[in-house]
């Protein structure tokens, strides 16, 4: 990108953040394959407006188009926030259809789910730079979080000037550390949470209104 | 009778070091395709000076376009910061955040088996085709 451009971009960008008034942000949830990050959607979702997004699952590349729920009105200390969730695949820099077969798929699934799987990482990662107001961006606080993909995509969101909060998910199993993921990304907010068990949600509503209203 | 002996493929890795100075001159797409070309032909590609983070973010995106089920499968990718005297902590220099350019090594997904990176050292343990 020229400079001016750059910079023409920057301004707009300014200036639609500055102009967008009430406009609901639009919150994009992203981090690797089996974070959590559907099971994180469907539960603000399931709070907030009493249906889910999409289904979850232990199979990698369940989720493989972007989805979206608008207008969550999200509560807090008298005041509401309004957002757009967006869940997006988890992201990732290869694919190999033959790891689906291991999950007792048929070969033509593999192939077709792996193909969605490319297709919504692309989305996702254009979307990233173009259509998002605000990242979540989900860890398994149960597994290192010191992988070239985390490092890559904070430092996308972060020269983007987006503004994001770290979530250290699973904190229900017994191998989970937040402290490793506060460590790794000292210069981001991490919240603790499980949105499986549904634990730390007040703190992580109040966060989400704090850096998102 | 005589032996027929075939002629043997030839094995071995390409490793394509690309000067910081010849990245320069190109766009963004013109990095991310030599990049790409490299991989698909099943080289090692070190960038001296790495990509930017928007550049990155593209990697990511064509990447995922061009895989296909029976031939490519994704690249593997590590960082390392350039290291100038006394800048940044460990773990600053380790996630790629001081300098200028970081020392970036590329290659396709089926052919290395590991990507290893620590402290001083980025190891690739590459497969024969
Ligand atoms: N123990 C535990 N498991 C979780 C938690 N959140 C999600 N999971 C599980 O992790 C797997 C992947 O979840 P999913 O939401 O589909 O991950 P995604 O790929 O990031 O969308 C599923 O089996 C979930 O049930 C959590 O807080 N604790
Ligand atoms: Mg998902």
């Amino acid at each position: 990108m020229g400079l001016l451009t750059g910079l023409r971009d920057s301004i707009s960008r300014a200036a639609d953040r500055l102009f967008a008034g009430n406009e609901p942000k639009r919150i994009g949830i992203y981090g690797p394959p089996n974070a959590g990050k559907t099971t994180l959607a469907n539960r603000i979702a399931r709070d907030w407006t009493g249906d889910a997004i999409g289904p979850e699952s232990h199979i990698p590349h369940e989720t493989r188009r972007a989805r979206r729920k608008e207008d969550v009105e999200i509560k807090r200390n008298g005041k509401s926030v309004t957002i757009d969730i967006v869940d997006t695949p988890g992201v990732t820099t290869k694919v190999d259809y033959e790891e689906f077969l291991e999950f007792d798929m048929e070969k033509d699934d593999a192939i077709r789910r792996s193909r969605e799987a490319t297709e919504g990482v692309a989305e996702a990662m254009h979307w990233l730079r173009e259509d998002v107001d605000g990242v979540i961006y989900v860890l398994d606080s149960a597994k290192d979080p010191i992988t070239q993909v985390n490092t890559m995509l904070i430092g996308i969101i972060e020269s983007r000037d987006l503004p994001v909060l770290i979530f250290a998910n699973k904190i229900d199993l017994e191998d989970s550390s937040v402290q490793r993921i506060k460590s790794t990304f000292p210069q981001h907010e991490t919240v603790p949470l499980s949105a499986l068990e549904g634990d730390n949600m007040d703190e992580v509503y109040d966060k989400i209104a704090e850096y998102f209203g | 009778m005589a032996e027929v002996t075939e002629q043997p493929e030839p094995q071995g890795v390409q490793i394509d070091l690309i000067s910081g100075d010849r990245m320069e001159g190109l766009t963004s797409m013109e990095k991310i395709r030599l990049i790409l070309d490299g991989v698909h032909e099943g080289n090692i590609v070190i960038l001296e000076r790495g990509l930017s983070p928007d550049e990155e973010s593209k990697l990511i995106e064509v990447t995922m376009s061009e895989i296909n089920p029976d031939g490519f499968n994704g690249i593997e990718i590590e960082t390392y910061p350039q290291i100038e005297a006394g800048s940044g902590s460990f773990l600053e220099r380790l996630m790629g955040r001081t300098g200028e350019g970081k020392l970036t090594v590329i290659g396709p997904a089926n052919r290395i088996q590991t990507l290893h990176k620590d402290e001083e050292l980025i190891s690739a343990f590459v497969t024969h085709r």
